[in-house]
């Protein structure tokens, strides 16, 4: 992610753009080449949002690029608009709209359908601008004439014409796309697109609308696109038809790859490596028309190899040579885990260092007269098939309660627990929280609502950092499903670093907020996992096996994590280790079959010779997990 | 121009076109439905049996050969493909398998585009098929009458190596659950090469036969492979016989509106594709959960 000082990338890119001209003549660039690249650039910064950002490969940015092009080509050509910078902005419009539109159909799936589907759909777009709309838009014969931009100022007017003097328009142009777009990559906006893209499932769990966040990125970049299509056909003084055909998107996305995706300005370089190497290779090396064939062999070789990119692997070679400090702390951890002992009194120093965390308040969202139970279910029922998972459950748990559920492998247990954070929904039977039915909404609704999990596999955002991970789920509950603001920084947003911090302390992560999640370690995922679910400020926190996979010391620390947690809070808790439930909650339910066996106190549980049946097959003795 | 003859021989045409979008379909749609993989590589496979039968051909002047030749070298290209390269990417994202695939299809293009260069190549039909048949109250092309019977023995063939052999039996089972197959004993990777090498190879038959119908360019594939892409939408992806649906429906969306009016084939196509995701998203014939 792009997290430096402030404002340094956009002082760099000015600084970069002024240079250029000085710089780029004596490397064999020709002004228009620079202006193409710039073109190119613009384009890939909003297909940047939608791919690296997002996570969303689309195969059909030209179906934008021609849209934008085309409506700015035709008012500026045939309906004798004389404004070219409203044109453009008016060609801009239209293709965000257009975008809208196709976002709709195209977002209904995901992956290899979505793309698919965006092939599809530009290659439609391509076959309408030659026949039905040929009238229009000129046919296989494009919009020639189409005006350079100038603007009168009163006293002088500014034109811009070919070579560096449309350079200085379009650098312009493309610095204002750079600062709006890491505006947005760092908004809370951009924080939930890369969410998206690590795991869309706990981003919805997590309480996000990611429909409505997909499709604003598939809109942005549509309005990127364009915006570029209109300045293509300025920069050319013709709008070419085959901005609509698919080759167009292709380059866009190897140029993307090549430059670096997930870094805004690796369409750019792509561009440039892309522009620079078919003018060498074509009249340089006198290759011909073989150029794309070679351009083609080196995109396969870095998708294989350099996965990040240009970019990617340049700032992986930096890391390499000065990451000290990175080396630093890897190594303070590897010292850490010398022995198993050392470990154990590190890990009891810590916990002992903060005997008492500050307890996190749930979010009051319920109504302040309800009095009733938080959770109740009733009649619940699921049927896969032939298979009945769970069969007629009837369950409440009151207020600040802390409930266990045992039961062995099959029971049903997860099903429940999916039922009711409406992941699945019930082939019968009422759910009803806090007074408020949520039998058949969904998993996103239900998280605003207060009922949140926590998964028994850890779902996590695995390529962001600890305290990324943290602000995502925050976000949820401080600004809701859906918000737009694109623009608002999240230093910004009153009471989420407090919110933040507040979580990290509670499941022991404050000292390693900016490791990225792929460097952790299982238990610390583990309790990361836990904090996800927590950060949503939960009034109903759901837990499906919290210390299943851990080692006994992790277990101790654990439970003790989950005592402070539950303080002010409903809890409902799986977990196979009976010894650690016991201990921590005051009632416990025993699935078995799916139906529930019995319920009542630990101590009562433990002496209950029908649940001593089910799990040791009558024997008398004591029960072990 | 609405006359009924016409119309009768524009759903020919579909029935034809049809026939062998759901060949190259089947072929994509059973190498997801078992490796997970979409080829976007696919167009350039059936490009690829046009031309490496047309190089067949020249050297012997026999279709048969042209057609084995074709098939057999696209299979070959598909199995040596997956081993090389597709098998990297069984565990990366699907982004970067579409990538991969994606640039390959654009390498097979280019060096197509330089062996032979743009201009296109012909194949004829033969001798058996050429000229016309009168069908009694119209005038057809005798080859593409063969066509349908062509690609309809291919399918039939597919349909019982699918589902009536131990391999297919295994094919099958594979698009269920591959990791289940493989803690079986069964050497899913083995499995995942041939399946590869016949998917391509039904690109590849299906490019050798649509030869004679259209004249070979090396961007030939890429129309078909958008059009493949729409019928898998339609049929269900990893269906085999959502892909043979799709086919026909597809193939017949093209040829009619063609007749009416031919800019408008792929609005048609894209209406039917909407509507098809609108009212059942997985396709025709799809199941939920195979994305």
């Amino acid at each position: 992610m792009l997290k430096q000082r402030r404002f340094l990338i956009e002082i760099l890119t000015a600084v970069g753009l002024i240079v250029a001209p000085f710089v780029l003549p004596h490397l064999g660039f020709a002004p228009n080449t620079v202006n193409r690249i710039l073109v190119w650039g613009f384009f890939g910064l909003g297909f940047d949002i939608l791919f690296g950002f997002t996570g969303l490969l689309s195969f059909g940015q030209s179906a934008f690029y021609g849209t934008g092009g085309f409506v700015a080509a035709y008012l500026l050509t045939r309906a004798g608009f004389p404004d070219v910078f409203l044109a453009l902005v008016i060609g801009m419009i239209a293709a965000a709209v257009t975008g809208y539109f196709i976002g709709l159909i195209a977002l209904r799936r995901t992956g290899i359908y979505f793309a698919m589907i965006t092939v599809a759909i530009a290659e439609v777009f391509y076959f309408v601008e030659f026949n039905p709309l040929a009238h229009w838009t000129g046919g296989e014969n494009g919009l020639p004439g189409v005006p350079t931009p100038s603007f009168n100022l009163g006293f002088t007017t500014l034109e811009f014409t070919t070579g560096w003097s449309l350079y200085q328009f379009l650098a312009v142009c493309y610095f204002v796309g750079v600062v709006i777009a890491l505006r947005i990559v760092r908004s809370p906006v951009g924080a939930i697109f890369s969410a998206i893209r690590d795991n869309p499932l706990r981003a919805t769990a997590v309480g996000h609308n990611i429909h409505g966040y997909k499709l604003t990125a598939f809109v942005i970049a549509a309005a990127y696109a364009g915006f570029s299509g209109g300045l293509l056909g300025s920069m050319q003084a013709f709008m070419p038809p085959d901005a609509f055909m698919f080759e167009t998107s292709g380059q866009l996305i190897m140029q993307t790859a090549i430059g670096g995706p997930g870094t805004l300005f690796g369409p750019l370089v792509g561009a440039a490596v892309w522009l620079f190497l078919q003018d060498f290779l074509q009249s340089a090396l006198g290759l011909g028309a073989a150029w794309k064939l070679v351009l083609g062999a080196v995109f396969v070789l870095l998708v294989c190899f350099l996965r990040r990119g240009i970019i990617g692997g340049i700032a992986d070679l930096y890391r390499l040579a000065f990451g000290k400090r990175a080396h630093r702390e890897s190594a303070a951890a590897s010292a850490k885990a010398l022995t198993a002992e050392e470990e154990q009194a590190i890990a009891e120093a810590d916990v002992a260092k903060q005997p008492d965390p500050p307890p996190m308040a749930p979010l009051n969202r319920a109504g302040d007269g309800y009095a009733g139970p938080i959770l109740q279910a009733t009649g619940l029922t699921k049927r896969y098939g032939g298979l009945l998972a769970n069969s007629d459950i009837d369950f409440t748990v009151k207020h600040g309660e802390l409930r266990g559920i045992i039961g062995p492998n099959g029971a049903g247990k997860s099903t429940f627990f999916k039922m009711l954070t409406c992941e699945v929904a019930p082939t019968s039977g009422k759910i009803v929280f806090e007074g408020l039915d949520i039998t058949g909404m969904n998993v996103t609704d239900v998280c605003q609502l207060g009922l949140t999990k926590s998964y028994q596999v850890n779902q996590l955002f695995s390529g962001l950092t600890v305290r990324e991970n943290l602000i995502i789920a925050a976000l949820s509950e401080l600004r809701g499903k859906f918000r737009l603001d694109m623009f608002r920084s999240l230093q910004s947003i009153p009471g989420l670093s407090e919110q933040v911090e507040r979580t990290l302390e509670l499941v022991n992560l404050t000292t390693r907020p900016d490791t990225p999640v792929s460097e952790l370690a299982y238990g610390e995922k583990r309790r990361l996992e836990i904090g996800l679910a927590l950060a949503t400020s939960p009034s109903l926190l759901l837990l499906d096996e919290p210390l299943a996979g851990m080692s006994p010391r992790e277990r101790v620390e654990t439970v003790k994590l989950l005592k402070s947690i539950s303080k002010g809070r409903t809890m409902i808790i799986i977990d196979h280790d009976m010894d650690s439930l016991f201990e921590l909650v005051e009632r416990v339910t025993v699935l078995q079959e799916g139906r529930v066996l019995v319920e009542g106190t630990p101590d009562e549980i433990k002496n209950n010779a029908v649940v001593q049946e089910a799990y040791l097959g009558g024997v008398h003795g004591v029960l072990d997990a | 121009m609405m006359n009924w003859p016409n119309f009768v021989s524009q759903l020919f045409n579909g029935l034809a076109l049809g026939a062998l979008l759901a060949l190259i379909s089947s072929g994509l749609t059973i190498i997801y439905g078992t490796l997970g993989v979409l080829n976007l590589a696919h167009g350039a496979m059936f490009m690829l049996g046009g031309y490496a039968g047309y190089v067949a051909y020249t050297y012997t002047d026999s279709f048969i050969v042209a057609v084995i030749g074709g098939s057999l070298f696209v299979m070959i290209l598909g199995i040596v493909m997956e081993r090389v390269i597709i098998r990297h990417f069984y565990h990366r994202p699907h982004e970067d398998q579409l990538l991969v695939t994606f640039g390959l299809g654009i390498c097979f293009v280019e060096i197509v585009r330089f062996i032979f260069s743009s201009q296109s190549l012909v194949v004829p039909p033969p001798p058996l098929f050429q000229g016309i048949t009168s069908l009694g109250f119209m005038f057809y092309p005798t080859y593409r009458i063969a066509v349908v019977g062509i690609v309809a023995v291919a399918l039939a063939v597919l349909f019982i190596v699918l589902y009536r052999t131990r391999l297919g039996m295994i094919v099958r089972a594979g698009i269920e659950d591959s990791v289940m197959v493989d803690s079986l004993g069964i050497n899913v990777y083995r499995v995942f090469m041939i399946v590869f090498g016949i998917g391509a190879m039904a690109a590849g038959f299906a490019g050798i036969i649509n030869a004679p119908v259209v004249s070979l360019t090396p961007g030939i594939g890429d129309d078909i492979l958008v059009q493949t892409f729409v019928v898998v939408v339609i049929g269900g992806v990893g269906s085999f016989p959502g892909a043979i649906l799709g086919g026909l429906i597809a193939g017949e969306i093209i040829s009619i509106t063609s007749m009416i009016n031919p800019g408008y084939a792929y609005v048609m196509l894209f209406v039917a594709m909407t509507l098809v995701l609108v009212l059942r998203p997985h396709g025709l014939l799809g199941t939920q959960g195979r994305e």
